[in-house]
């Protein structure tokens, strides 16, 4: 009898081995945008645009095309490509650092141009790559390295809620927040993110999916922990939902 | 005198604490001292390493492609490293976690069942102290009294911990002197 | 005497900051100086300052430019790609006359390149970096020691020119760690106070302009020119460097920094083999000291230059060598450090043995 493949890598994705960590749900945001543009086709018109963060590797894992931006610029890079090239499906991949610290203005201005464009935002609470400092998106009270005291609102200001913010400018045509924690909550991610590239696709305008994400190594927590740390303390924070949808469900 | 040594081991080992132990030590005994780490995204679950280069005079490069010592935590070090200590120079290999023997013959080999040691003492994780006994007692490099002092220094706040890890230290040094008396 | 203490480098940085009197920190994370930021995200709030973690390296400049407008010691630091995005600021602050010390701890490049040690940002340093007519002094360490004296040097230095100061260190020396003996804390009442320009409110007196911008030619010549007459005021007294056993040289070595200290390994290690060598290591990279090492030059066999770039000071000492010496080059580049050995195999090798 023939073997049965139940589960087979996307061919979105190259053979190379993931660098993340043990328990960081990078892997699976990563796995989930592969099989989407499996599904819809699209893997040899797509152009990734990483960034700089632990995902600044994205450029091996996804098996399309694929260049890497300065920190924060992937949305104009993306901006660039897709000017030039309007037949071609471009998305951005970014960190909460890259996309609401140092990249606030690119992605603010991509979203309200309604560039047909796709981003994929990972909100982990932490600058990962570079050893744990404060993001813009660090709950209050955090200890991070360089919130030793815990993140103060006096001195550090809030956590940013950038979905709620860009949601307000007229050219975003999808925007959710989701987690992938449990089998369920992946199966709406993708669902989120399978969207947020239609957007693109059908050329009405600008699609995000924002991904709750844990990063154990910096949060100093065990894979499972930080699922549950998630759960508690970020999702009250950031509340899952769709904020924009303009696609619609027949597809 | 220069002595340029390597320590090398996964993340978890404490191969970053030992040299900045013994860094401390050596700067106490009145010697020049530098500590140069690896670093970067490769430390993330992988091998770390640092360099620890002890003088009379001041030191003038903190990296270095020989060393008189290269102590080698795991087995990756060991391939690493293990080439690039210079004759009669010495090698120290975490037998606990190393199962094979170094390619080496001209240079003093001592095993440390590091695991074992800090297991009796009843503590995992005072097995690098173990191989940091074994380094000063193979060595001579620096007096068990600064090294004793660079510890407490070093691990301040946890004085609970001092004891265990002195004993552990001393349990490392004896195995090194009793081994090269063979 | 004072305790010598075991640090890293990038704590030495920031803790000698905190003893000249600098309270004011600004800062975006990058790798390989993150516990440079971190240390004074401990550190100001025990001194009664004030640290920020910024959103990025452009905010940060314009954060310290706003700092210097008041006067007070501000100091930040970043890596290349960071001091690449601060290239604007610097400009304005230079042309508006503001005191600052920033460290750029260099990395391999261009672009994101690496975070290993490297020194290929001498030419951003040295030569502008961002735009028009302005020099900043460059400070450049090669051991923790140096580098907490010269943290002390830069806010001097600032202060007393009103230009900002870089000190440019590498991953060597952001990660090494070594023993240094701080200096006394200064006391922030006691240092200069800047009341002749400062923004701190027109109380009782004329209105003060802090900018570096006049829409009249005329008027913003007279600018440029008063700058040039500082810059050369700063050349004519503030050039330093180090000799290391130049007097019976054959051969000089040039190099700054890390690969400065390696160097004397090389020296020693190529004297024990009987080829006399020194070394000339430039600490301030601008002012460069031209004079100094045309005369130490003449009539040695052989000058050889080396650092982590393609060959960036080398041609500060082709302006200073001129004709009197042969010049070799040995680069390492895109964070590889050279080891002593290797350096003195290609000395040798140009030396033909
Ligand atoms: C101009 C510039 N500044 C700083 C950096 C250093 N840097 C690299 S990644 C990063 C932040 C990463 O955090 P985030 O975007 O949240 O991604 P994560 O690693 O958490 O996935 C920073 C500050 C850089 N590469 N370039
Ligand atoms: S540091 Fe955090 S975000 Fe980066 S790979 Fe590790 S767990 Fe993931
Ligand atoms: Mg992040």
């Amino acid at each position: 009898m023939a073997m049965q493949i139940i589960q087979k890598k996307p061919e979105s994705l190259t053979d190379k081995e993931f660098t993340y960590c043990p328990g960081c749900t990078h892997g699976i945001t990563h796995r989930l945008v592969a099989e989407v543009l499996d599904e819809l086709g699209i893997r040899e018109k797509t152009v990734t645009v990483g960034p700089v963060g632990c995902s600044v590797f994205a450029y091996q894992f996804f098996n399309t095309d694929a260049t890497v931006a300065a920190h924060g610029r992937a949305p104009a890079v993306a901006t660039g490509i897709k000017r030039a090239r309007p037949d071609l499906c471009v998305f951005t991949y970014q960190g909460d650092g890259d996309l609401a610290a140092i990249g606030t203005a690119e992605i603010m201005h991509a979203a309200n141009r309604g560039e047909k464009i796709t981003t994929i935002f990972i909100n982990n609470a932490i600058y990962g790559m570079t050893g744990g400092q404060m993001a813009p998106t660090t709950l209050l009270g955090m200890k991070t390295t360089t919130t030793p005291y815990g993140r103060n609102s006096n001195n550090d200001g809030y956590p940013i809620h950038v979905s709620e913010i860009i949601k307000e400018t007229k050219g975003v045509a999808y925007l959710a927040r989701v987690k992938v924690n449990t089998p369920q909550d992946v199966q709406k991610a993708k669902k989120a993110i399978k969207k947020a590239f239609l957007a693109q696709l059908k050329g009405i305008g600008f699609g995000m999916v924002e991904v709750l994400s844990t990063c154990p190594t910096n949060w100093g927590l065990d894979p499972v922990a930080a699922l549950k740390w998630l759960d508690e303390h970020m999702v009250p924070e950031y509340p899952l939902g769709v904020f924009v949808d303009k696609v619609g469900d027949e597809q | 005198m220069t002595t340029r040594i390597i320590f090398a081991g996964f993340g978890g080992q404490g191969v970053m604490l030992m040299g900045q132990i013994l860094s401390l030590a050596g700067m106490l005994e009145g010697k020049h001292v530098t500590w140069m780490p690896s670093y970067g995204p490769e430390m993330r679950g992988g091998t770390a390493n640092c360099t620890v280069v002890m003088s009379d005079e001041e030191v003038a490069s903190p990296v270095t492609e020989k060393a008189e010592v290269v102590v080698a935590m795991n087995i990756p070090s060991l391939l690493k490293f293990q080439d690039d200590v210079i004759p009669n120079g010495f090698l120290f290999i975490n037998q606990s976690v190393i199962d094979r023997d170094s390619n080496r013959t001209d240079i003093n080999v001592i095993k440390v069942p590091c695991n074992e040691i800090a297991d009796e003492l009843g503590n995992l994780k005072v097995s690098n102290m173990a191989m940091l006994g074994a380094v000063v007692g193979g060595t001579d490099i620096v007096s068990t009294d600064n090294l004793f002092k660079a510890l407490e220094k070093k691990l301040g706040s946890k004085a609970s911990m001092i004891e265990i890890n002195k004993q552990a230290v001393m349990k490392g040094y004896e195995l090194a002197k009793a081994s090269l008396v063979k | 005497m004072a305790e010598r203490v075991l640090v890293k480098g990038t704590e030495a940085i920031g803790e000698a900051a905190v003893r000249a009197g600098c309270r004011l920190f600004f800062g975006y994370p990058i790798t390989p100086q993150n516990e440079l930021p971190e240390y004074m995200s401990k550190r100001m709030p025990e001194v009664g300052g004030s640290f920020l973690q910024t959103e990025s390296e452009v905010a940060t400049i314009n954060m310290v430019y706003g700092a210097a407008c008041t006067g007070r010691r501000v100091m930040t630091s970043t890596s290349s790609p960071g001091f690449s995005l601060m290239q604007e600021g610097v400009s304005y602050m230079a042309g508006a006359e503001l005191p600052a010390v920033l460290v750029n701890v260099v990395r391999g490049g261009p672009g994101l390149g690496d975070i290993q040690p490297a020194q290929g940002d001498y030419w951003q340093a040295t030569k502008g970096g961002g735009h028009g007519d302005y020099k900043l002094i460059v400070l450049a360490p090669s051991t923790l020691q140096e580098a907490v004296d010269l943290i002390g040097l830069a806010f001097d230095l600032a202060d007393e020119y009103r230009n900002p100061v870089i000190v440019l260190a590498d991953g060597v020396i952001g990660q090494i760690m070594e023993p240094v003996t701080f200096p006394e804390f200064r006391d922030p009442d006691t240092l200069p106070k800047h009341d002749s320009w400062a923004l701190q409110g027109a109380v009782g007196r004329e209105k003060h302009v802090v900018t570096s911008f006049d829409i009249d030619p005329v008027v913003l010549e007279k600018m440029n020119f008063e700058l040039v007459d500082k810059f050369e005021r700063i050349e004519s007294k503030e050039k330093r460097w180090e000799e290391y056993k130049l007097d019976d040289a054959d051969v000089v070595i040039t190099s700054f920094g890390t690969i400065g200290r390696i160097s004397k390994s090389v020296v020693e290690k190529a004297r024990e083999e009987g080829i006399k060598v020194g070394l000339f290591r430039p600490i301030t990279l601008w002012p460069f000291p031209y004079e100094r090492l045309e005369e130490i030059v003449k009539g040695k066999k052989l000058v050889l230059d080396v650092e982590m770039n393609m060959g960036q000071m080398l041609e500060d000492v082709k302006l200073a060598v001129k004709d009197n010496a042969p010049i070799a080059f040995y680069k390492r580049m895109g964070g590889m450090v050279p080891t002593p050995e290797e350096i003195l195999n290609a000395l040798k090798m140009e030396l033909g043995r």
